[in-house]
Protein backbone atom coordinates (compact mmCIF):
# COMPACT_ATOMS: atom_id res chain seq x y z
CA UNK A 1 0.00 0.00 0.00
CA UNK A 2 2.53 2.48 0.72
CA UNK A 3 4.76 1.81 -2.28
CA UNK A 4 2.36 2.11 -3.74
CA UNK A 5 1.13 5.15 -3.09
CA UNK A 6 5.06 6.53 -4.10
CA UNK A 7 4.82 4.98 -7.35
CA UNK A 8 1.83 6.84 -8.29
CA UNK A 9 3.51 9.78 -6.99
CA UNK A 10 6.19 9.37 -9.43
CA UNK A 11 4.14 8.62 -12.60
CA UNK A 12 2.42 11.50 -11.71
CA UNK A 13 5.43 14.11 -11.81
CA UNK A 14 5.78 12.65 -15.10
CA UNK A 15 2.48 12.85 -16.67
CA UNK A 16 2.14 16.29 -15.17
CA UNK A 17 5.82 17.30 -17.04
CA UNK A 18 5.30 15.83 -20.19
CA UNK A 19 2.28 18.34 -20.77
CA UNK A 20 4.50 21.53 -20.58
CA UNK A 21 6.45 20.29 -23.79
CA UNK A 22 2.77 21.19 -25.82
CA UNK A 23 2.47 24.89 -23.60
CA UNK A 24 0.91 27.09 -26.59
CA UNK A 25 0.61 30.23 -23.92
CA UNK A 26 1.16 33.38 -25.39
CA UNK A 27 4.13 35.27 -24.27
CA UNK A 28 4.32 38.48 -22.29
CA UNK A 29 2.89 41.37 -23.02
CA UNK A 30 4.81 43.42 -25.36
CA UNK A 31 5.37 47.23 -25.72
CA UNK A 32 2.76 48.89 -27.60
CA UNK A 33 3.85 49.32 -31.31
CA UNK A 34 5.65 52.97 -32.16
CA UNK A 35 3.96 55.05 -33.87
CA UNK A 36 3.91 54.07 -38.06
CA UNK A 37 2.70 57.10 -39.74
CA UNK A 38 3.60 57.67 -43.28
CA UNK A 39 4.27 61.09 -44.73
CA UNK A 40 1.39 60.69 -47.25
CA UNK A 41 -1.10 60.42 -43.97
CA UNK A 42 -2.71 63.49 -43.14
CA UNK A 43 -1.37 65.41 -40.13
CA UNK A 44 -4.21 65.42 -38.35
CA UNK A 45 -4.42 61.40 -38.53
CA UNK A 46 -1.56 60.81 -37.40
CA UNK A 47 -1.50 63.78 -34.33
CA UNK A 48 -4.94 61.26 -33.57
CA UNK A 49 -2.78 58.55 -33.44
CA UNK A 50 -0.19 60.07 -31.18
CA UNK A 51 -3.66 60.77 -28.77
CA UNK A 52 -4.82 57.58 -29.01
CA UNK A 53 -1.33 55.91 -28.50
CA UNK A 54 -0.73 57.84 -25.52
CA UNK A 55 -4.26 57.28 -23.86
CA UNK A 56 -3.69 53.62 -24.81
CA UNK A 57 -0.59 54.02 -22.66
CA UNK A 58 -2.00 55.80 -19.98
CA UNK A 59 -4.98 53.19 -19.68
CA UNK A 60 -2.49 50.57 -18.97
CA UNK A 61 -0.39 52.32 -16.97
CA UNK A 62 -3.66 52.88 -14.52
CA UNK A 63 -4.02 49.50 -14.63
CA UNK A 64 -0.70 48.49 -14.27
CA UNK A 65 -0.42 51.10 -10.77
CA UNK A 66 -4.13 49.88 -9.61
CA UNK A 67 -2.61 46.20 -9.32
CA UNK A 68 0.97 47.14 -8.21
CA UNK A 69 -0.57 48.74 -4.99
CA UNK A 70 -2.96 45.88 -4.47
CA UNK A 71 0.20 43.98 -5.07
CA UNK A 72 1.73 45.51 -2.47
CA UNK A 73 -0.91 45.09 0.06
CA UNK A 74 -1.28 41.88 -0.43
CA UNK A 75 2.45 41.21 -0.10
CA UNK A 76 1.95 43.22 3.75
CA UNK A 77 -1.06 41.24 3.92
CA UNK A 78 1.65 38.12 4.24
CA UNK A 79 3.40 39.79 6.77
CA UNK A 80 0.65 41.37 9.19
CA UNK A 81 -1.11 39.16 9.85
CA UNK A 82 -0.78 35.90 7.26
CA UNK A 83 3.02 35.36 9.16
CA UNK A 84 2.03 36.25 12.30
CA UNK A 85 -0.64 33.93 12.45
CA UNK A 86 1.13 31.18 11.12
CA UNK A 87 4.11 31.38 13.64
CA UNK A 88 1.86 33.04 16.49
CA UNK A 89 -0.36 29.41 16.24
CA UNK A 90 2.65 27.00 16.61
CA UNK A 91 4.07 28.47 19.84
CA UNK A 92 3.26 28.24 23.31
CA UNK A 93 0.70 30.05 24.65
CA UNK A 94 3.21 31.62 26.59
CA UNK A 95 5.08 32.84 23.78
CA UNK A 96 2.58 34.23 21.53
CA UNK A 97 2.62 37.72 21.95
CA UNK A 98 6.51 37.56 21.46
CA UNK A 99 6.54 35.79 18.25
CA UNK A 100 3.99 38.42 16.65
CA UNK A 101 5.40 41.08 17.94
CA UNK A 102 8.73 40.43 16.02
CA UNK A 103 6.40 40.16 12.39
CA UNK A 104 5.13 43.07 13.45
CA UNK A 105 7.91 45.51 14.74
CA UNK A 106 9.79 44.47 11.28
CA UNK A 107 6.83 46.16 9.57
CA UNK A 108 8.05 49.52 11.40
CA UNK A 109 11.59 48.92 11.29
CA UNK A 110 12.73 47.92 7.70
CA UNK A 111 10.21 50.20 6.49
CA UNK A 112 12.55 52.62 8.13
CA UNK A 113 15.34 51.75 6.82
CA UNK A 114 14.18 50.94 3.27
CA UNK A 115 12.97 54.74 3.10
CA UNK A 116 16.11 55.89 4.31
CA UNK A 117 18.59 53.97 2.83
CA UNK A 118 17.21 50.73 2.16
CA UNK A 119 15.39 51.38 -1.40
CA UNK A 120 18.74 53.17 -2.83
CA UNK A 121 20.85 50.45 -1.66
CA UNK A 122 19.13 47.80 -3.46
CA UNK A 123 18.13 49.52 -6.37
CA UNK A 124 20.11 52.37 -7.82
CA UNK A 125 23.33 52.51 -9.25
CA UNK A 126 24.39 49.73 -11.55
CA UNK A 127 26.86 48.35 -9.44
CA UNK A 128 27.33 44.20 -9.74
CA UNK A 129 26.84 43.70 -5.71
CA UNK A 130 25.28 46.57 -4.38
CA UNK A 131 23.38 49.45 -5.18
CA UNK A 132 24.62 53.22 -3.99
CA UNK A 133 22.94 56.35 -2.19
CA UNK A 134 21.70 57.95 -5.01
CA UNK A 135 17.66 57.24 -4.01
CA UNK A 136 18.87 57.13 -0.31
CA UNK A 137 16.21 59.36 1.97
CA UNK A 138 13.86 58.41 -1.52
CA UNK A 139 15.43 61.45 -3.41
CA UNK A 140 14.03 61.42 -7.07
CA UNK A 141 11.45 58.85 -6.14
CA UNK A 142 8.29 59.94 -7.28
CA UNK A 143 5.42 59.63 -9.70
CA UNK A 144 7.83 59.32 -12.52
CA UNK A 145 8.77 55.30 -13.58
CA UNK A 146 11.78 54.26 -13.01
CA UNK A 147 12.40 52.77 -17.08
CA UNK A 148 15.32 49.96 -15.52
CA UNK A 149 12.37 48.63 -12.91
CA UNK A 150 9.28 48.98 -13.93
CA UNK A 151 8.57 51.63 -17.19
CA UNK A 152 4.45 51.92 -16.86
CA UNK A 153 4.43 52.86 -13.12
CA UNK A 154 5.53 55.56 -10.48
CA UNK A 155 8.58 54.37 -8.87
CA UNK A 156 6.70 55.49 -5.35
CA UNK A 157 4.67 52.35 -6.12
CA UNK A 158 7.46 50.33 -7.37
CA UNK A 159 9.93 51.40 -4.31
CA UNK A 160 6.48 50.71 -1.78
CA UNK A 161 6.03 47.17 -3.48
CA UNK A 162 9.36 46.44 -2.90
CA UNK A 163 9.40 47.44 0.55
CA UNK A 164 6.95 44.64 1.47
CA UNK A 165 9.33 41.53 0.48
CA UNK A 166 12.24 44.00 2.38
CA UNK A 167 9.40 43.64 5.38
CA UNK A 168 8.46 39.61 4.77
CA UNK A 169 12.00 38.47 4.50
CA UNK A 170 13.81 39.12 7.92
CA UNK A 171 10.18 37.94 9.73
CA UNK A 172 10.76 34.53 8.05
CA UNK A 173 13.96 34.45 10.22
CA UNK A 174 11.94 34.77 13.52
CA UNK A 175 10.68 31.08 13.09
CA UNK A 176 13.48 29.63 13.57
CA UNK A 177 14.80 31.49 16.99
CA UNK A 178 10.94 31.71 18.24
CA UNK A 179 10.70 30.88 22.16
CA UNK A 180 14.03 31.75 23.21
CA UNK A 181 15.20 35.20 20.78
CA UNK A 182 15.68 38.65 22.86
CA UNK A 183 13.68 41.03 21.45
CA UNK A 184 16.00 43.93 21.57
CA UNK A 185 18.32 41.52 19.58
CA UNK A 186 16.14 40.69 17.51
CA UNK A 187 15.45 44.33 16.40
CA UNK A 188 19.31 44.83 15.93
CA UNK A 189 19.84 42.05 14.27
CA UNK A 190 17.69 41.95 11.63
CA UNK A 191 18.61 45.40 11.35
CA UNK A 192 22.38 44.20 10.42
CA UNK A 193 20.81 41.29 8.07
CA UNK A 194 18.48 43.71 6.04
CA UNK A 195 21.97 45.60 5.40
CA UNK A 196 24.56 42.65 5.06
CA UNK A 197 22.09 39.90 3.31
CA UNK A 198 18.73 41.14 1.96
CA UNK A 199 20.04 44.30 0.42
CA UNK A 200 22.91 42.66 -1.31
CA UNK A 201 21.04 39.67 -2.98
CA UNK A 202 18.42 41.90 -3.64
CA UNK A 203 20.76 43.95 -6.21
CA UNK A 204 22.71 41.09 -7.36
CA UNK A 205 19.20 39.00 -8.41
CA UNK A 206 16.85 42.38 -9.52
CA UNK A 207 18.67 45.40 -9.30
CA UNK A 208 20.55 46.89 -12.64
CA UNK A 209 24.01 45.90 -12.96
CA UNK A 210 23.26 42.66 -10.19
CA UNK A 211 25.41 40.06 -11.23
CA UNK A 212 22.85 37.21 -10.84
CA UNK A 213 20.61 39.58 -12.85
CA UNK A 214 18.31 37.61 -15.58
CA UNK A 215 16.47 40.27 -17.51
CA UNK A 216 19.26 42.91 -16.94
CA UNK A 217 22.72 40.92 -18.23
CA UNK A 218 23.89 39.67 -15.45
CA UNK A 219 26.83 37.24 -15.68
CA UNK A 220 25.05 34.54 -14.31
CA UNK A 221 21.59 35.31 -14.95
CA UNK A 222 19.45 33.67 -12.12
CA UNK A 223 15.78 32.75 -12.92
CA UNK A 224 13.92 34.35 -9.60
CA UNK A 225 10.87 35.87 -10.18
CA UNK A 226 9.25 36.54 -7.46
CA UNK A 227 12.46 35.92 -4.48
CA UNK A 228 12.91 32.10 -4.02
CA UNK A 229 16.50 32.96 -3.97
CA UNK A 230 16.28 36.59 -2.24
CA UNK A 231 13.59 36.15 0.17
CA UNK A 232 13.75 32.25 0.79
CA UNK A 233 17.02 31.25 0.86
CA UNK A 234 18.32 33.81 2.55
CA UNK A 235 16.01 33.67 5.36
CA UNK A 236 16.21 30.25 5.33
CA UNK A 237 19.50 29.36 5.55
CA UNK A 238 20.34 32.29 8.11
CA UNK A 239 17.11 30.86 10.10
CA UNK A 240 19.85 27.82 10.17
CA UNK A 241 22.62 29.23 11.26
CA UNK A 242 20.56 31.33 13.94
CA UNK A 243 18.94 27.88 15.09
CA UNK A 244 22.40 26.30 15.36
CA UNK A 245 24.11 29.48 17.35
CA UNK A 246 20.90 29.95 19.67
CA UNK A 247 20.76 26.39 20.63
CA UNK A 248 17.83 24.55 21.17
CA UNK A 249 15.05 25.64 23.07
CA UNK A 250 15.11 24.39 27.23
CA UNK A 251 13.82 21.23 27.14
CA UNK A 252 13.55 20.14 23.38
CA UNK A 253 13.20 17.89 22.04
CA UNK A 254 12.17 15.55 25.47
CA UNK A 255 9.64 17.89 26.56
CA UNK A 256 6.20 18.62 24.23
CA UNK A 257 5.59 21.98 22.82
CA UNK A 258 2.39 21.62 20.80
CA UNK A 259 1.18 24.20 18.88
CA UNK A 260 -0.80 26.30 21.33
CA UNK A 261 -3.57 27.06 18.29
CA UNK A 262 -3.56 25.55 14.93
CA UNK A 263 -6.72 27.11 14.18
CA UNK A 264 -4.59 30.52 14.45
CA UNK A 265 -1.87 29.16 11.76
CA UNK A 266 -4.94 27.75 9.48
CA UNK A 267 -5.71 31.54 9.56
CA UNK A 268 -2.44 32.83 8.89
CA UNK A 269 -1.34 29.98 6.39
CA UNK A 270 -4.54 31.05 4.09
CA UNK A 271 -3.56 34.54 4.51
CA UNK A 272 -0.17 33.76 3.16
CA UNK A 273 -1.54 31.78 0.28
CA UNK A 274 -3.90 34.48 -0.73
CA UNK A 275 -1.08 37.19 0.12
CA UNK A 276 1.44 35.32 -2.24
CA UNK A 277 -0.82 35.89 -5.53
CA UNK A 278 0.56 39.41 -4.68
CA UNK A 279 4.18 38.38 -3.68
CA UNK A 280 4.09 36.04 -7.08
CA UNK A 281 1.99 37.74 -9.25
CA UNK A 282 2.89 41.59 -8.89
CA UNK A 283 6.12 40.77 -9.87
CA UNK A 284 4.69 40.90 -13.12
CA UNK A 285 5.05 44.43 -12.16
CA UNK A 286 2.12 45.01 -14.92
CA UNK A 287 -1.50 43.76 -15.28
CA UNK A 288 -0.90 41.74 -18.26
CA UNK A 289 -1.25 37.79 -19.42
CA UNK A 290 2.53 37.43 -17.30
CA UNK A 291 0.64 38.30 -13.85
CA UNK A 292 -2.09 36.12 -14.90
CA UNK A 293 0.63 32.94 -15.78
CA UNK A 294 2.25 33.63 -12.40
CA UNK A 295 -0.71 34.23 -10.60
CA UNK A 296 -1.93 30.24 -11.67
CA UNK A 297 1.60 28.98 -11.56
CA UNK A 298 1.31 30.73 -7.74
CA UNK A 299 -2.07 29.02 -7.22
CA UNK A 300 -1.42 25.31 -8.83
CA UNK A 301 2.30 25.33 -6.75
CA UNK A 302 0.09 25.70 -3.29
CA UNK A 303 -2.57 23.19 -4.23
CA UNK A 304 0.09 20.75 -4.94
CA UNK A 305 2.54 21.02 -2.83
CA UNK A 306 -0.55 20.57 0.29
CA UNK A 307 -1.49 17.47 -1.47
CA UNK A 308 2.07 16.09 -1.52
CA UNK A 309 2.90 17.03 1.89
CA UNK A 310 -0.66 15.53 3.46
CA UNK A 311 0.30 12.43 0.95
CA UNK A 312 3.57 11.94 2.45
CA UNK A 313 1.88 11.93 6.21
CA UNK A 314 -1.13 9.71 4.99
CA UNK A 315 1.56 6.76 4.02
CA UNK A 316 3.95 7.73 6.30
CA UNK A 317 1.57 8.03 10.21
CA UNK A 318 -1.59 6.71 8.31
CA UNK A 319 -3.40 10.07 7.90
CA UNK A 320 -3.36 13.59 7.22
CA UNK A 321 -2.84 16.32 9.46
CA UNK A 322 -3.94 20.04 9.49
CA UNK A 323 -0.33 21.39 10.02
CA UNK A 324 0.95 18.91 7.55
CA UNK A 325 -1.93 20.03 5.05
CA UNK A 326 -1.11 23.68 5.46
CA UNK A 327 2.53 23.76 5.76
CA UNK A 328 2.67 21.65 2.55
CA UNK A 329 1.00 24.52 0.91
CA UNK A 330 3.38 26.69 2.37
CA UNK A 331 6.28 25.76 1.15
CA UNK A 332 4.59 25.37 -2.76
CA UNK A 333 4.18 28.65 -2.37
CA UNK A 334 7.96 28.37 -1.80
CA UNK A 335 8.84 26.88 -4.52
CA UNK A 336 7.10 28.62 -6.85
CA UNK A 337 8.04 32.19 -6.00
CA UNK A 338 11.14 31.70 -8.16
CA UNK A 339 9.57 29.71 -10.70
CA UNK A 340 5.84 31.45 -10.79
CA UNK A 341 6.60 33.57 -13.81
CA UNK A 342 8.37 31.46 -16.20
CA UNK A 343 6.79 28.40 -15.57
CA UNK A 344 3.44 27.13 -17.45
CA UNK A 345 0.36 25.39 -15.23
CA UNK A 346 1.75 21.91 -15.45
CA UNK A 347 5.22 22.26 -14.25
CA UNK A 348 3.87 24.16 -11.34
CA UNK A 349 1.73 21.21 -10.12
CA UNK A 350 4.67 19.43 -10.24
CA UNK A 351 7.34 21.97 -8.91
CA UNK A 352 4.45 22.44 -5.85
CA UNK A 353 4.40 18.77 -5.60
CA UNK A 354 7.65 17.73 -5.47
CA UNK A 355 8.63 20.74 -2.71
CA UNK A 356 5.16 19.22 -0.67
CA UNK A 357 7.10 16.24 -0.52
CA UNK A 358 10.65 17.15 -0.10
CA UNK A 359 9.90 19.80 2.30
CA UNK A 360 7.92 17.13 4.17
CA UNK A 361 11.28 15.29 4.69
CA UNK A 362 13.43 17.71 5.75
CA UNK A 363 10.78 18.75 8.53
CA UNK A 364 10.81 15.03 9.41
CA UNK A 365 13.54 12.86 8.57
CA UNK A 366 16.17 15.44 8.08
CA UNK A 367 15.77 17.60 11.32
CA UNK A 368 15.30 14.64 13.24
CA UNK A 369 18.81 13.48 11.93
CA UNK A 370 20.67 16.49 12.89
CA UNK A 371 18.92 17.38 15.57
CA UNK A 372 18.89 21.10 15.83
CA UNK A 373 15.91 23.27 16.65
CA UNK A 374 14.65 25.29 13.47
CA UNK A 375 11.62 26.00 16.15
CA UNK A 376 8.92 26.60 13.21
CA UNK A 377 11.03 25.03 10.19
CA UNK A 378 11.96 28.26 8.50
CA UNK A 379 14.94 26.57 7.48
CA UNK A 380 13.09 23.38 6.36
CA UNK A 381 10.05 25.35 4.80
CA UNK A 382 11.69 28.63 3.53
CA UNK A 383 15.66 27.48 3.00
CA UNK A 384 14.81 24.19 1.61
CA UNK A 385 11.89 25.16 -0.37
CA UNK A 386 13.54 27.86 -1.90
CA UNK A 387 16.24 25.49 -2.74
CA UNK A 388 14.51 23.03 -4.47
CA UNK A 389 12.35 25.95 -6.27
CA UNK A 390 15.17 27.84 -7.57
CA UNK A 391 16.87 24.43 -9.36
CA UNK A 392 13.58 23.12 -11.17
CA UNK A 393 12.82 26.60 -12.30
CA UNK A 394 15.82 26.21 -14.58
CA UNK A 395 14.29 23.00 -15.19
CA UNK A 396 10.61 23.94 -15.80
CA UNK A 397 11.26 27.38 -17.12
CA UNK A 398 9.90 28.28 -20.72
CA UNK A 399 9.88 31.13 -23.19
CA UNK A 400 6.60 30.54 -24.01
CA UNK A 401 5.52 32.10 -20.68
CA UNK A 402 8.44 34.81 -20.33
CA UNK A 403 10.75 35.16 -23.00
CA UNK A 404 13.63 36.71 -20.27
CA UNK A 405 16.42 36.28 -22.28
CA UNK A 406 14.67 37.76 -25.44
CA UNK A 407 12.02 36.56 -28.13
CA UNK A 408 13.11 33.40 -29.28
CA UNK A 409 15.75 32.63 -27.28
CA UNK A 410 15.60 29.23 -24.82
CA UNK A 411 15.44 29.57 -20.94
CA UNK A 412 14.93 26.80 -18.98
CA UNK A 413 15.51 23.02 -19.48
CA UNK A 414 11.80 22.27 -21.38
CA UNK A 415 12.93 24.58 -24.23
CA UNK A 416 16.32 22.36 -24.05
CA UNK A 417 18.14 24.75 -22.45
CA UNK A 418 19.62 22.61 -19.74
CA UNK A 419 22.84 25.02 -18.80
CA UNK A 420 20.14 26.73 -16.83
CA UNK A 421 20.10 24.71 -14.12
CA UNK A 422 23.73 24.98 -13.78
CA UNK A 423 23.17 29.24 -13.48
CA UNK A 424 20.27 28.51 -10.71
CA UNK A 425 22.88 26.79 -8.93
CA UNK A 426 25.42 29.50 -9.14
CA UNK A 427 22.80 31.90 -7.62
CA UNK A 428 21.60 29.50 -5.07
CA UNK A 429 24.89 28.75 -4.16
CA UNK A 430 25.73 32.87 -4.14
CA UNK A 431 22.07 33.05 -1.90
CA UNK A 432 23.78 29.82 0.52
CA UNK A 433 27.05 31.69 1.19
CA UNK A 434 25.92 35.49 1.57
CA UNK A 435 23.31 34.20 4.11
CA UNK A 436 25.59 31.76 5.99
CA UNK A 437 28.33 34.84 6.10
CA UNK A 438 26.18 37.66 6.45
CA UNK A 439 24.15 36.00 9.16
CA UNK A 440 27.02 34.66 11.98
CA UNK A 441 28.80 37.52 11.97
CA UNK A 442 26.06 40.09 12.86
CA UNK A 443 24.66 37.01 15.12
CA UNK A 444 28.35 37.43 16.90
CA UNK A 445 28.17 41.27 16.98
CA UNK A 446 24.77 41.30 18.47
CA UNK A 447 25.37 38.50 21.10
CA UNK A 448 28.36 40.98 22.44
CA UNK A 449 26.17 44.19 22.60
CA UNK A 450 22.52 43.19 23.54
CA UNK A 451 22.93 39.27 23.91
CA UNK A 452 20.72 37.12 21.81
CA UNK A 453 19.32 34.78 23.72
CA UNK A 454 16.94 34.83 26.88
CA UNK A 455 18.00 33.93 30.41
CA UNK A 456 16.62 30.67 30.77
CA UNK A 457 13.83 31.39 33.75
CA UNK A 458 12.38 34.42 31.10
CA UNK A 459 12.72 31.02 28.71
CA UNK A 460 10.43 28.76 31.18
CA UNK A 461 8.12 31.66 32.53
CA UNK A 462 7.31 32.79 28.52
CA UNK A 463 8.94 35.66 26.24
CA UNK A 464 5.39 37.57 26.44
CA UNK A 465 5.52 38.51 30.19
CA UNK A 466 9.63 38.08 30.41
CA UNK A 467 9.86 40.41 27.58
CA UNK A 468 7.09 42.06 27.00
CA UNK A 469 5.09 42.58 30.19
CA UNK A 470 1.91 41.13 28.49
CA UNK A 471 -0.12 38.09 27.73
CA UNK A 472 -1.72 36.96 25.32
CA UNK A 473 -4.67 35.93 26.27
CA UNK A 474 -6.63 37.15 29.28
CA UNK A 475 -9.44 34.84 29.07
CA UNK A 476 -10.16 34.58 33.38
CA UNK A 477 -11.02 38.55 33.46
CA UNK B 1 -22.71 17.32 56.08
CA UNK B 2 -19.94 15.04 53.81
CA UNK B 3 -18.28 16.46 50.86
CA UNK B 4 -18.73 14.49 47.67
CA UNK B 5 -15.85 14.92 45.32
CA UNK B 6 -16.54 13.03 41.74
CA UNK B 7 -14.27 12.65 39.01
CA UNK B 8 -16.09 11.66 35.94
CA UNK B 9 -15.38 11.55 32.08
CA UNK B 10 -16.62 15.05 30.28
CA UNK B 11 -18.89 12.52 28.08
CA UNK B 12 -21.17 11.48 31.39
CA UNK B 13 -21.18 14.62 32.49
CA UNK B 14 -24.77 15.37 31.16
CA UNK B 15 -26.05 12.23 32.57
CA UNK B 16 -24.91 12.15 36.61
CA UNK B 17 -26.10 16.20 36.52
CA UNK B 18 -29.75 14.68 35.58
CA UNK B 19 -29.44 11.56 37.79
CA UNK B 20 -28.77 13.90 40.23
CA UNK B 21 -31.12 16.47 39.88
CA UNK B 22 -34.20 13.43 40.05
CA UNK B 23 -33.04 12.90 43.59
CA UNK B 24 -33.44 16.60 44.84
CA UNK B 25 -29.95 17.33 44.36
CA UNK B 26 -29.20 21.07 42.49
CA UNK B 27 -26.25 22.45 43.99
CA UNK B 28 -22.79 21.56 42.70
CA UNK B 29 -19.44 23.03 41.59
CA UNK B 30 -18.18 21.88 38.41
CA UNK B 31 -14.47 21.91 37.34
CA UNK B 32 -13.34 20.97 34.07
CA UNK B 33 -9.88 18.82 35.04
CA UNK B 34 -7.18 17.21 33.61
CA UNK B 35 -5.39 13.85 35.06
CA UNK B 36 -5.74 10.45 34.54
CA UNK B 37 -5.04 7.12 36.60
CA UNK B 38 -4.26 3.94 34.77
CA UNK B 39 -5.93 5.17 31.31
CA UNK B 40 -3.13 5.64 28.72
CA UNK B 41 -3.21 8.74 26.84
CA UNK B 42 -3.32 9.09 23.31
CA UNK B 43 -0.32 10.37 20.62
CA UNK B 44 -0.24 13.74 18.84
CA UNK B 45 1.87 14.01 16.13
CA UNK B 46 3.00 17.65 14.51
CA UNK B 47 5.43 17.44 11.68
CA UNK B 48 6.88 14.55 12.12
CA UNK B 49 7.35 14.87 16.24
CA UNK B 50 5.40 12.55 18.34
CA UNK B 51 3.90 13.83 21.74
CA UNK B 52 2.51 11.43 24.29
CA UNK B 53 -0.76 13.28 25.85
CA UNK B 54 -1.00 11.66 29.32
CA UNK B 55 -3.17 14.24 30.75
CA UNK B 56 -6.86 13.67 29.92
CA UNK B 57 -9.39 15.76 30.07
CA UNK B 58 -12.30 14.89 33.10
CA UNK B 59 -15.19 16.96 34.83
CA UNK B 60 -14.96 17.55 38.70
CA UNK B 61 -17.82 17.48 40.28
CA UNK B 62 -18.03 18.65 44.11
CA UNK B 63 -21.14 18.73 46.48
CA UNK B 64 -22.08 19.33 49.95
CA UNK B 65 -24.61 17.23 50.92
CA UNK B 66 -26.50 16.85 54.54
CA UNK B 67 -25.64 13.25 55.28
CA UNK B 68 -28.85 11.32 54.87
CA UNK B 69 -28.57 12.66 51.20
CA UNK B 70 -25.24 11.00 50.33
CA UNK B 71 -26.01 7.20 49.93
CA UNK B 72 -28.66 8.09 47.34
CA UNK B 73 -26.30 10.34 45.39
CA UNK B 74 -23.47 8.26 45.47
CA UNK B 75 -25.84 5.51 44.25
CA UNK B 76 -27.19 8.21 41.05
CA UNK B 77 -23.38 8.85 40.69
CA UNK B 78 -22.12 5.33 40.30
CA UNK B 79 -24.69 4.33 38.27
CA UNK B 80 -24.80 7.47 35.80
CA UNK B 81 -21.12 8.24 35.47
CA UNK B 82 -19.98 4.35 35.08
CA UNK B 83 -19.12 3.30 31.20
CA UNK B 84 -17.20 -0.06 32.59
CA UNK B 85 -14.17 1.14 31.14
CA UNK B 86 -11.01 2.33 32.25
CA UNK B 87 -10.97 6.26 32.50
CA UNK B 88 -14.64 5.53 34.90
CA UNK B 89 -12.70 7.84 36.73
CA UNK B 90 -12.99 8.31 41.27
CA UNK B 91 -15.85 9.58 44.20
CA UNK B 92 -13.89 10.72 47.40
CA UNK B 93 -16.01 11.23 50.29
CA UNK B 94 -14.82 13.47 53.01
CA UNK B 95 -16.34 15.11 56.10
CA UNK B 96 -17.41 18.75 56.39
CA UNK B 97 -16.63 20.67 59.31
CA UNK B 98 -19.47 23.74 58.71
CA UNK B 99 -21.39 25.53 56.64
CA UNK B 100 -21.96 28.62 55.95
CA UNK B 101 -24.73 30.48 53.86
CA UNK B 102 -23.31 33.72 52.83
CA UNK B 103 -26.50 36.03 51.81
CA UNK B 104 -28.15 35.08 55.11
CA UNK B 105 -25.25 33.44 57.40
CA UNK B 106 -27.25 30.24 58.07
CA UNK B 107 -25.30 27.45 59.18
CA UNK B 108 -24.78 24.34 59.57
CA UNK B 109 -27.30 21.42 57.24
CA UNK B 110 -29.80 24.01 56.47
CA UNK B 111 -27.44 26.10 54.79
CA UNK B 112 -27.13 23.61 51.95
Amino acid sequence: MKWMGVVCCCLMILVLTAFPLRAQQSPSSTAPPASTATPEVPQAIAEKLNQLEQKATAAQSSADNAWMLVSAALVLLMTGPGLALFYGGLVRQKNVLAIMMQSFALMALITVLWALVGYSLCFSGSGPVIGNFEHAFLRGVGALPNPDYAGTIPQTTYMIYQLMFAIITPALITGATAERMKFSGTVLFMTLWFLVVYAPMAHMVWGKGGFLNASQGGRFPTLDFAGGTVVHITSGVSALVCALYLGKRTGYPKQPMPPHSLVLSIIGACLLWVGWFGFNAGSALASNSLASSAFVATHFGAAAAAMGWSLAEWIKNGRASALGAISGAVAGLVAITPAAGFVGPMPALAIGFIAGVFCYWMVTRFKAMFGYDDALDAFGVHGAGGTIGALLTGVFAQAAFNPIFGQGKAVGGLDGRWGQVGNQLVGVLIAWCIALVGTIVPLKLVDLLTGLRVHEEHEIAGLDISLHGEEGYNLES
Amino acid sequence: MMKIEAIIQPSRFDSVKEALLEIGIEGMTVTEVRGHGRQKGHTEVYRGREYTVDLLPKIKLEMVLADALVNRAVEAILKSAKTGKIGDGKIFLSRIEEAIRIRNEERGEGAL
